[in-house]
């Protein structure tokens, strides 16, 4: 027989138990029909409606969409229809998460699921799955993308409302596994030798909210859910991305500093120094001219071998008024022992005067040596050493103290999704906190 | 063969939409009437289809992969857990091909050359994978079908089908295939799962509030 060209909108039945009425919504898919009042499971595709299951009342939960809400949601008209209450048992703890079926004549089928104020939406997967692992853990396969093994539990149905396009039934139990790659989440139920997958979608409440016009706002979500995307995985690309833009600029500023300084020495002269020799070791030099401004830089270049001297130094104008005083020990060491060759020091140094004033100056220099060893050595301590004075030299030091700071937002960004992560994954079957379940294979 | 004939239980006319239709129901005394070389012949009467809510009908038009196709006729079975529709699409080229509609999921199918000889549904375990068409098909569920009834333009006898195993078989890209052992070979249908909004269909059936 040709079907009805229009299809009436169901007539509701009465409660073959109570009496009571049960509007219906979900035209001849329905194969469960739940009335309210007495907890009492119809089948309505039953002429005599068969009454499927009587449930225990105390299990209510009170839907927070209610059914028969309509809302334009993922681009079509859907129907609240049916709600049911799933409860996993985790360390003698239960733990509920509620599903609201949605409905559309065309379309079909949908879900959403609510935990702790984490929604959400859900379809069936066509496809087969196929299982991997991932650093050693199960891991599914679906549509090119890699979803992580998180939890296996028994899941029981504990409170049905609404209708059902299957004969559901308080109680029923299932096998639950999820995988996820946020913000998906890939589940299977395996009841018997049926298995079922779904997919879902981490929708924040306030679009649900959004869609199906529902009054206050949605309960707050507590925690981290197991799909629920990270809002620092994309901050913490942007961080390093905005780091390495700055570390260029970073690293052309220090190329125009270094290239752009003068650097040019103004003195030189090579001495020779003997610990030994009488009367006074200081001397100063001839006077040179200090152009321009910026920084100075006097290096001291020795030909010490395990040995050491110390250098009074002060470049001084010579009008008396700049005077810069400093000292430098320059020792250098080397030898052989059981690890092979070792060194210690080096057998030259230098000194950077920050901001010399132009002028003429001249150093003072004032050697030393071990006058005890030169006392007792056959030839007595003495070195050659080159004394030069550069105006203007490039200096980085500044530009490394800045390298740190650079660091602190991608650092602490990539700390705080670190621990976004470890707080999705101490809800699951592999997290360290007591709340891992007992279930699964790990 | 012509398509136009003449119901022999009622002499009501009956015209086919389909030169290579085997099956129909006269419309006006609801006589099943299977075709012979030249002739009708009535071999039973349509029982009525209990109510479904398919938005489907015959008549119902829509595309896919770029062919305009024409619901024809449809075949209602049922299993264990319920219930569902193939429509029977004739395309624009006339061929002819299935759109299942089982609680609104819908998936189209056509009928293919078998790849080779299928194993008995007892020796057929669930895990068993096929490999064909560039895919492995792995068979997920063994489910016996019962007929319920039929409407329109069919490509066989429902005679031959009121009780019949099939095997279901999926692929890892949502490609499916269904082992149909009502025949001796069985017949195999491949297909694939589809968004309904991707069939652009028309000519649909309206709910009442929708």
């Amino acid at each position: 027989m040709v079907a009805a060209p229009r299809v009436p909108t169901p007539a509701p039945i009465s409660c073959p138990n109570c009496g009571g009425v049960v509007e219906l919504r979900g035209f001849a898919h329905t194969r469960s029909a739940v009335c309210i009042q007495c907890c009492t499971i119809i089948d309505p595709s039953t002429p005599e409606l068969r009454i499927l299951q009587k449930f225990d009342e105390r299990m209510r939960v009170q839907p927070l969409i209610p059914l028969g809400t309509r809302g334009k949601f993922r681009g079509s008209q859907y129907e609240v229809i049916g709600f049911q209450v799933r409860t996993i048992y985790v360390d003698g703890l239960a733990y509920s998460w509620h599903e609201y079926l949605l409905f559309n004549p065309y379309k079909g089928f949908r879900y959403l699921t609510q935990y702790d104020g984490h929604w959400n939406d859900v379809v069936t997967v066509h496809g087969l799955p196929s299982f991997t692992s991932v650093s050693g853990r199960k891991a599914a396969r679906y549509n090119g993308a890699t979803y992580r093994h998180f939890q296996n539990a028994e899941a029981t149905t504990t409170f049905v409302m609404g209708e059902f396009p299957w004969a559901v039934r308080v109680g029923e139990t299932c096998t639950a596994d999820d995988y996820t790659a946020p913000p998906y989440m890939l589940s299977s139920e395996m009841s018997g030798s049926e298995i079922n997958w779904s997919q879902g979608t981490y929708t924040p409440g306030a679009e649900i909210w959004q869609a199906f016009q529902l009054k206050g706002s949605p309960p707050p979500a507590r925690g981290v859910f197991a799909d629920q995307p990270s809002q620092y995985s994309e901050k913490v690309k942007q961080r390093w991305s905005t780091f390495l833009k700055l570390m260029l600029v970073w690293a052309a500023l220090l190329a125009y500093f270094v290239f752009s300084a003068s650097n040019k020495e103004v003195y030189h002269n090579r001495y020779h120094f003997a610990q030994s020799d009488p009367g006074e070791h200081s001397f100063v030099t001839d006077v040179f001219n200090v152009d321009g401004h910026g920084n100075v830089e006097i290096e001291l270049k020795t030909d010490l071998n395990n040995n050491w001297a110390y250098f009074n130094l002060a470049l001084l104008r010579e009008d008396g008024a700049e005077g810069f005083d400093f000292g430098r020990e320059v020792s250098y060491y080397h030898g052989r022992d059981s690890d092979g060759n070792w060194t210690e020091g080096r057998a030259k140094d230098s000194v950077t005067l920050p901001r010399v004033p132009p002028g003429r100056y001249y150093l003072r220099i004032e050697p030393e040596m071990d006058a005890q060893a030169s006392a007792t050595a056959s030839s007595g301590m003495s070195m050659f050493y080159d004394v030069s004075v550069r105006r203007d030299v490039p200096t980085s030091w500044l530009f490394w103290l800045a390298l740190p700071f650079l660091l602190i937002p991608p650092i602490l960004t990539t700390v705080r999704a670190a621990g976004f992560e470890s707080a999705r994954w101490a809800e699951s079957d592999y997290g360290t906190s007591s709340g891992s379940s007992s279930g699964g294979d790990d | 063969m012509s398509r136009a004939a003449n119901c022999p239980g009622c002499g009501a006319p009956v015209q086919f939409a389909w030169s290579s239709a085997v099956q129909t129901a006269c419309q006006y005394c609801h006589a099943i009437l299977v075709r012979h070389d030249v002739d009708l012949e009535k071999v039973g009467e349509v029982a009525d289809l209990p109510p479904d809510s398919s938005p489907l009908q015959i008549g119902s038009e829509g595309t896919f992969d770029n062919k305009r196709f024409t619901v024809i006729g449809r075949i209602r079975y049922e299993w264990e857990q319920g219930n569902w529709n193939e429509w029977h699409l004739l395309f624009s080229d006339q061929t002819s091909g299935w759109l299942s509609d089982a609680q609104a999921d819908y998936a189209v199918s056509f009928l293919t050359p078998p790849p080779g000889a299928f194993p008995s549904p007892n020796d057929l375990p669930r895990g068993r994978v096929f490999q064909f068409q560039g895919a492995q098909f792995m068979v997920t569920h063994l489910t016996p079908v019962r007929y319920v009834g039929f409407e329109g333009e069919l490509p066989f006898r429902t005679a031959d089908r009121s009780e019949f195993m099939t095997a279901d078989l999926r692929t890892q890209d949502a490609r499916f295939a269904t082992i149909d052992y009502s025949e001796t070979p069985p017949l195999l249908f491949t297909g694939r799962f589809v968004d309904f909004d991707s069939l652009k269909m028309s000519n649909l059936r309206e709910f009442e509030g929708w």
